[in-house]
């Protein structure tokens, strides 16, 4: 679908010319996420105001043109990818409004990276708790559009549980305000929570308002090799058991171990079918006896070896091995489908054996590693998209993996979202009614369907 | 089942001369990881100017989506070359390399601007092509027209691009020597005291014709140390400003002839240059010749034998030879090509800390490109001139009384930012300041 160049005018008066680009090789940059899935748009605009934002709002409602928001492309469903229409890139939307230490608040806009965000808190000695692996280069906005999660959430919790207050734009060009500055708020309808998750099909995220913790003094981890993958999930109950909640526990299956150990040669347990980081972290004289218990218990349900590090220096090498995984993976095939499924925490061993079954009935490859603690794996499902045979087996083995999710009580995604690539599964994991509420839910903030169509959705 | 997943690619399908390789620019996850890295993309937060939307484009060429366009090709130009992306890409993507491999691709197609053709062809080859335009400027100089063109430069520059060039270029050049150092070394320069090493020194073609008394020093530097210096006569430039703007061929040809130069000199313990430029473009030389079955194996060896100076130097420096105290502040600045191609980070630090007296200050953000960037700051002034600003702010920020870096580029440009700007700031090449220590402890010996 073209653009009326009587909408492109219109465009580039609200914006300015320069924030409203066509040319084909500017469009095509725009044409992915962090996934391999790939779409169009037909125009893309940078706005830098929340005015300049329901301006695109205001003309895309009336000309029913959809609109995709955009952070950083990082997400892995697909949910930025555009098909036809146009993207609303909020990248440069990417100034810090506020860092207030009495409220302990930041507002943001929707276009600043989290790891930026977290070295302004520095000098304050305030944390911004959720951690994507991608903090680096993903934005506030999409991590609150994706309720990502990271690997302190075991402890912390998700990008929700850190939301105050929102400004959103709706289609249309209204600019709605929910929620404020303080914790505790039950003045109606929690809106906020509504558009966490919402992956751009509600509205567009502006401002954010998020809540902030002080800076823990210091951290420790373990590392523990486990020869059965069950010993690794007891032991994660036994510790919480021991009154100990620990900062995160990232599991590596056997195939991730010997992927990082074939890239780096560290000396990783090949032979262990998990290995286990636990982390804890807050006062310093609490945290060092502390791993040293969860060591211990660690031992005690049969792992070994077990290595503690309590210095940022030793650390390090020991979470080397975790932060190599994917790089490694990148190394057996030149492409993979990342899933994201989430089970009751103590159904993850069988999971991930169902997985293993599956990876050996469809002839594919498919390392799991994930933060145990909170259910949340990652199989990796190595391919090569050249390969039509082997692209057929990847979807059949997506699909069995998928179905084992929900006979497991499990969810398809923990914290990357639905998107593109999951959307056809989505009537096996709700069900019918909660699928018509949540599309009635859209009419409502979207009566015309164009906020990022075609997402989550199978037949929106 | 979603037809997404079971989405086949169907391969390359355009190729033309220097395209680079389509499964190595597979390579690419599209992870978005090296985008806050990428100075460019800072300062524009647009995906064209990131080095992500840059291997896309280069994909949509190979893919049959996009023509390689004069469009495409200006992104790829206003690429720095910086390789702070290659630094953090986890699956370790040669993205500054596949630029570069994409601008050749380019020139192949629609020819170089004939400006390239003259400046970089005829007269950057060598050292010894560059004198007729530097015997021009040494004129210049003398005739004392900087005072009367600086000026006239300054205020027409945002009247027009090709004001701001010249601007940039009249503003580069320090206080040329009266005579290069190439027609002035000797092809041996002997150890001072007793030889324990002999050192190859790639003198390069901007070190040789602009800042002669950096690479004296160097010289010197090395000798005091133990180092017998071997600068074989005879040397090409290393290639980089020709394979930077997408002349492969000529950075092939002299990359040859360098690598036959110095294979002649097979006792050389190692081959030092102190431009960070040349040393990394020779460590790059096996990417250069990879499908050249008698070369590769050839640039693989010299590769391996080359060093930056601060290497060399962090390896051999000598305590029993003296250093005086130097009181200053310093704070480094770290080359692109030092730091991100060739991954030399500690070395210049720990020889700087071998100076007593001098306080070392972290410079922020110490890997961001100062905007040099080989012929940038002349091609893309206006970028070139934002990044500098950043760099002279934070170098100011950092309260030091001296700037140390390695590469004849970032000394131009950084020299360049802190007059303009009015900062206080010395700015110095490493060796330099080393020579300066050892210099002053010799003279308070003979006293
Ligand atoms: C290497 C790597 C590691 C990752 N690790 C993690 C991880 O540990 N945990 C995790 O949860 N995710 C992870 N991700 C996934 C991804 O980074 C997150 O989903 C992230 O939140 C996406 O942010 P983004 O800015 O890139 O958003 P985009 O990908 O641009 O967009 C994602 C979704 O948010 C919507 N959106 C973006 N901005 C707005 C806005 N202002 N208003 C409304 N909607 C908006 C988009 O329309 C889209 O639906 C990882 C990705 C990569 C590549
Ligand atoms: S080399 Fe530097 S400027 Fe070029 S894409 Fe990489 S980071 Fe950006
Ligand atoms: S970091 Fe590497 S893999 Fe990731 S987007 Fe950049 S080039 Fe691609």
């Amino acid at each position: 679908m073209a653009i009326p160049s009587h909408v492109l005018r219109e465009l580039r008066d609200a914006l300015g010319p320069e924030r409203v680009l066509t040319r084909p090789e500017e469009l095509i940059v725009y044409s992915y996420d962090g996934t391999w899935a790939e779409g169009q748009p037909d125009v893309v605009v940078n706005p830098t105001t929340t005015e300049q934002v329901a301006a695109v709002l205001r003309i895309a409602n009336r000309e029913r043109i959809p609109v995709v928001p955009r952070g950083a492309g990082t997400g892995l469903a697909g949910a930025s990818v555009p098909q036809g229409g146009i993207v609303l890139n909020l990248a440069r939307m990417n100034r810090i409004r506020e860092i207030s230490p009495e409220d302990m608040v930041a507002v943001v806009e929707p276009g600043v990276v989290n790891q930026t965000l977290q070295d302004e808190l520095r000098p304050y000695g305030l944390i911004y708790p959720p951690d994507p692996a991608s903090l680096y280069m993903s934005t506030i906005g999409g991590n609150v559009a994706t309720n990502a999660g990271g690997p302190r959430c075991l402890k912390y919790g998700v990008t929700k549980d850190y939301v105050l207050g929102l400004e959103v734009v709706l289609p249309g060009g209204d600019v709605l305000r929910t929620g404020g500055r303080q914790i505790k708020n039950v003045t109606g309808y929690n809106l906020t929570q509504l558009f966490v998750g919402s992956e751009g099909t509600l509205g567009v995220i502006t401002e954010i308002t998020l809540r902030l913790l002080p800076a823990p003094a210091a951290r420790a981890t373990a590392m523990a090799a486990y020869a059965r993958l069950e010993d690794a999930a007891h032991t994660v109950n036994a510790i919480l058991s021991a009154g100990i909640l620990p900062l995160t526990t990232e599991l590596m299956d056997q195939a991730c171990i010997q992927a990082v150990e074939r890239k780096l040669q560290i000396g990783l347990p090949v032979e262990a079918e998990a290995l286990m980081l636990i982390a804890v972290d807050g006062e310093p004289e609490a945290v060092e006896p502390q791993i040293h218990r969860v060591a211990d218990i660690c031992r005690r349900m049969g792992a070994d070896p077990v290595e503690v590090a309590t210095t940022p220096e030793e650390e390090e090498k020991l979470w080397l091995a975790r932060r190599s995984v994917s790089p490694a993976l990148a190394l057996i095939k030149p492409n993979r489908l990342t899933e994201d499924i989430a089970v009751p925490r103590s159904k993850i061993p069988e999971m991930i054996r169902r997985i293993q079954a599956i990876a050996r009935e469809y002839d594919v490859l498919i390392p799991t590693f994930g933060h145990i603690g909170d259910g949340n794996v990652h199989p990796d499902i190595m391919c090569d998209r050249r390969d039509p045979d082997e692209m057929r087996r990847v979807a059949l083995a997506a699909q069995a993996v998928f179905e084992a999710t929900v006979e497991l009580g499990g969810t398809l995604s923990g914290e990357h979202g639905i998107g593109l690539l999951k959307k056809e599964f989505l009537p096996g994991a709700l069900g019918p009614l909660a699928i018509e509420k949540m599309l009635g839910i859209k009419k409502v903030f979207d009566p015309h369907g164009i906020m990022n169509p075609g997402k989550v959705f199978p037949e929106a | 089942m979603t037809s997404l997943l079971q989405q086949i690619i169907p391969g390359q399908q355009v190729t033309g001369p220097e395209f680079p390789d389509y499964d190595v620019l597979q390579g690419c996850i599209r992870c978005g990881r090296c985008l806050p890295v990428c100075p460019t993309y800072q300062e524009t937060t647009l995906e064209t100017m990131s080095p992500r939307g840059r291997l896309a484009l280069l994909r949509a060429v190979e893919d049959g989506k996009l023509d390689l366009t004069s469009s495409i090709a200006d992104y790829l130009y206003h690429c720095l070359d910086c390789r702070a992306c290659n630094t953090v890409c986890p699956p370790g993507v040669p993205i500054g390399e596949l630029i570069l491999d994409g601008r050749a691709a380019y020139a192949v197609k629609a020819g170089r601007p004939w400006w390239a053709r003259i400046a970089l062809d005829r007269f950057l080859t060598s050292a010894r092509a560059m004198e007729p335009v530097m015997r021009m400027a040494r004129l210049y100089q003398r005739l004392g027209l900087p005072r009367v063109v600086r000026p006239v430069l300054r205020a027409l520059k945002g009247r027009h691009p090709a004001f701001h060039t010249l601007f940039h270029m009249e503003g580069l050049l320090p206080r040329l020597p009266s005579q290069p150092l190439h027609a002035r070394l000797a092809e041996v320069t002997p150890a001072q005291g007793e030889r324990r090493y002999r050192v190859g020194f790639f003198l390069g073609c901007m070190m040789s014709q602009v800042l002669a008394d950096v690479s004296q020093a160097t010289v010197r530097v090395l000798t005091r140390n133990g180092c017998e210096v071997v600068t074989p006569p005879g040397q090409v430039c290393c290639g980089a400003p020709h394979d930077d703007q997408g002349n492969k061929r000529m950075a092939r040809d002299l990359a040859r002839r360098n690598i036959d130069l110095f294979a002649r000199y097979q006792d050389l313990d190692v081959i030092v240059a102190d431009c960070a430029a040349c040393a990394g473009m020779i460590k790059e030389y096996p990417h250069l010749l990879r499908d050249d079955p008698v070369y590769y194996p050839r640039a693989l060896a010299m590769a391996r034998r080359m060093r930056d100076v601060s290497e060399w130097l962090a390896e051999v420096l000598d305590d029993a030879v003296p250093l005086a105290e130097v009181r200053c502040t310093v704070t480094y600045h770290e080359p692109c090509h030092l730091a991100n191609a060739q991954g030399v980070r500690e070395p210049p630090v720990r020889v700087l800390r071998r100076i007593p007296g001098l306080e070392l200050r972290p410079l922020p953000d110490s890997t961001r490109c100062c905007g040099s960037a080989g012929i940038y700051n002349l091609t893309h002034p206006e970028m070139a001139d934002r990044l500098l600003e950043d760099k002279v702010r934070k170098i100011a920020g950092t309260g030091a009384d001296t700037v140390v870096t390695g590469n004849p580029g970032c000394l131009l440009q950084i020299q360049m930012g802190v007059r303009e700007h009015g900062i206080p700031v010395r700015v110095r090449h490493l060796t330099q300041l080393l020579d300066e220590a050892y210099a002053r402890a010799e003279s308070s010996r003979a006293r």
